[in-house]
């Protein structure tokens, strides 16, 4: 395996290894560029995970302090824990339901297609559908998309039949378990799904695909790609000129390293991302760096999501078998409804009894509560999963007081829900609740959104420099070699579940830097 | 369909333990008053073994499952005195809890809690002290310590960990029985 010296300033650093920094790890690996990932987090392999929900969230979730206001509820249930995601190597692959959806042809350009909404900050993408599919069909063939390149979808397990049948009673169209990055057969060397029930908490059988034993080992067995983990970025340099030159990190001791760089991509999750930006601020860049906009951590997305679980006289045992392998995708389309533009996906969803109890209705107490555990076993879920409006004031800013232990502002969130974000939520529990109504659920509960798990949009893509941070290929428009490779670059956010997008982007963003290398642009 | 048993597999080692540790063997043999049920508050080092019985009862009536016998919330709520021994704001936290809970039951039913014979007022009792902090934490607390029991997950039919078992690929994953026809 490939160990760089710290002062080898011809490798790109690439800070994050989920989705977009391991994918653009191993992308880059393979075409012989020079690579260290830092990864904040250990590195945890799949026979260490455990089936336990609150035991597997102490070994994987991102915990370190975070701030929280806005009118969210989150903020109020949960105020040091915005967001669900993973701090370990693999990042939020570690974690994800495996759902691989593309956007729509109209989420790409967003502003276009609803025009103008109050306090909304819509914008086209800088890219159409049309040029992403390409990298989205590479991305499908690499994480083994069901239902693409000729593999077959996942058999649907207790909780996608309640939802099949109710979808067909009620009509909706397109019913089925999924277009998931989870192996209905071997393949690319992992072994196909067990339906062991616990997609959240790290895929023992690596039927799920994730970049900690996909993306990262093929890279690193190119001798180009180095992962260092327990190594948490604190800043970026930059010289006189403008260049970033390398990455202050915090190594596994704690002591601060520099590791040079050519390139530095930034792929932290769309938290930490703008707040290593803005942690990185200096006198030629007094605002943060790649923030000439302003920009930078603003538009906060993290989806209109909300769970309905459903009780039946029977059993369901919904916790049996993949999470998510069973969505209708019916109310996708940007259909003309009642109050709101965007679509929502109902996806499956099930928790164990830990996690039930914790998020059915956090703060509720007495028999009204207990009486929706005492049902869980004939409990049926589904998750709802649309687009939220990107809003200027839903930001990732520098808490003025809370530090890290290395002495930096933590990231404090906020977040009110947009008028269109109400609205399409109560249709969508009301849709959620009519699918199991249909087969006779004798009472459903609209669960509130957990902490984020999609979070997006906070250093987004545009095609003018005033109206975002980075480009069309993730390159900020303020510094040429300091790129962007998360969910954070979205413009907009779609329906969908972002990591096909996230992957198929990185993609593409490696055959660019590559590219730019080559020809001595970067 | 496979369903689960969701009989009860636990022992009553929690209240045996307690009278072994506790409780003088004569004084078990010659105090009807001191029955083993209550031997487990007597454990406790730094809370009163009146606070711990009080503390049991609240949380029943915070997470009321008729289906679950009181050594589930005994396991949940016994934590709690080494935390308070560890910390003493934890300590007067719970005491001074408990100590407003009591005095509250008094005002109004003139007996302490635990003696307010229907769940219905204690409910009442508690829903005036919701947003203090005591409720908050003791509530916070055991929405884990209650629920997070291994014990517990069969009684709701919850069948936890299940990649030692080879997932449920061949354990009833689809074997969903009783819809209509899709």
């Amino acid at each position: 395996m490939a160990k760089f010296d710290l002062n080898d300033s011809s490798v790109v650093v690439i800070v994050g290894s989920g989705a977009g920094g391991g994918t653009l790890g191993n992308e880059l690996a393979q075409k012989g560029v020079k690579v260290v990932i830092l990864e904040a987090g250990p590195r945890i392999e799949n026979q260490d995970f455990v089936n336990d929900e609150w035991e597997s969230f102490s070994q994987l979730a991102w915990s370190d302090a975070r701030t929280t206001s806005g009118t969210w509820r989150v903020a109020k249930d949960f105020p040091n824990l915005p967001a669900w995601i993973v701090k370990a190597v693999g990042g939020s692959t570690v974690h994800w339901a495996g759902a691989s959806l593309r956007f729509d042809e109209h989420e790409f350009r967003v502003k276009s297609t609803y025009g103008n909404i109050p306090s909304a900050n819509l914008l086209d993408w800088p890219i159409t559908l049309a040029e992403m599919e390409p990298w989205y069909a590479k991305a499908e063939n690499k994480m083994g998309v069901t239902r693409t390149n000729g593999i077959p979808g996942l058999p649907g397990n207790n909780n996608f039949k309640v939802l099949e049948a109710g979808a067909k009673k009620l009509g909706y169209k397109t019913v089925h378990t999924g277009n998931m990055a989870i192996n209905s057969q071997p393949r690319d060397g992992r072994g196909s799904c067990q339906q062991i029930g616990f997609c959240f908490q790290g895929c023992k059988s690596g039927a799920k695909w994730s970049t900690l034993y996909t993306e990262i080992p093929k890279g690193e067995a190119t001798g180009n790609l180095e992962v260092r983990p327990s190594s948490m970025a604190v800043k970026i340099e930059h010289d006189s000129s403008g260049k970033v030159t390398g990455v202050v990190y915090a190594d596994e001791s704690g002591a601060m390293q520099r590791q040079k760089a050519r390139i530095v991509a930034v792929a932290g999750n769309s938290i930490e991302s703008p707040r290593l930006l803005l942690n990185s601020a200096s006198t030629m860049f007094p605002d943060g760096l790649a923030n000439s906009s302003g920009q930078v951590g603003r538009n906060y997305m993290r989806h209109m999501t909300g769970s309905v679980y459903a009780v039946f006289e029977k059993s369901v045992h919904m916790y049996r078998g993949t999470t998510m392998a069973g969505i209708i995708r019916d109310e996708a389309a940007n259909n003309p409804k009642p109050g709101f533009v965007g679509g929502y996906e109902m996806e499956t969803l099930s928790i164990g009894l830990p996690f039930m109890a914790a998020f059915l209705n956090p703060g509720a107490w007495g028999r009204s509560f207990t009486s929706a555990l005492d049902g869980y076993p004939r409990m049926a879920g589904m998750w709802l999963v649309g687009e939220d409006m990107p809003q200027e004031t839903n930001r990732i800013t520098l808490d003025p007081v809370v530090k890290d232990k290395f002495g930096q502002p933590v990231a404090s969130v906020h977040f009110d829900d947009h008028p269109n974000d109400v609205a399409m939520r109560a249709h969508a529990y009301k849709q959620g609740a009519a699918v199991y109504d249909a087969v006779g659920a004798t009472v459903t509960y609209p669960t509130p959104p957990y902490p984020s798990t999609h979070n997006l949009g906070t250093n987004r893509m545009s095609e003018k420099p005033r109206d975002g941070v980075v480009n069309k290929f993730g390159q900020s428009h303020d510094i040429k070699n300091l790129f962007v490779s998360d969910g954070s670059q979205f413009t907009s956010g779609a329906a969908c579940n972002p990591t096909l997008t996230i992957v198929a982007l990185a993609i593409r963003q490696a055959d660019y830097i590559a590219g730019a290398m080559q020809k001595k642009e970067i | 369909m496979r369903e689960i048993d969701r009989r009860s597999k636990q022992s009553r080692r929690v209240f045996l333990k307690g009278a072994a540790t506790a409780v003088p063997v004569v004084a078990v043999a010659t105090s009807i008053a001191t029955s083993i049920g209550d031997a487990w508050a007597d454990d406790a080092t730094t809370l009163s073994p009146a606070t711990m019985k009080t503390l049991l009862k609240v949380a029943r009536d915070i997470y009321p499952h008729d289906v679950l016998g009181d050594s589930y919330y005994i396991t949940a709520i016994k934590p709690w005195d080494g935390k308070a021994a560890k910390d003493p704001a934890v300590k007067s936290l719970i005491s001074d809890g408990i100590a407003r809970l009591d005095q509250n039951a008094r005002d109004r039913h003139k007996v302490p809690y635990v003696e307010v014979p229907w769940e219905a007022d204690r409910v009442v009792l508690l829903k005036e002290i919701e947003q203090s902090d005591f409720f908050q934490k003791v509530r916070g607390d055991l929405v884990v310590s209650l629920y997070n029991q291994k014990e517990v997950w069969p009684r709701f039919g919850y069948e936890g960990s299940s990649a030692e078992h080879g997932g449920y690929i061949n354990r009833g994953f689809a074997d969903i029985d009783w819809l209509p026809k899709a």
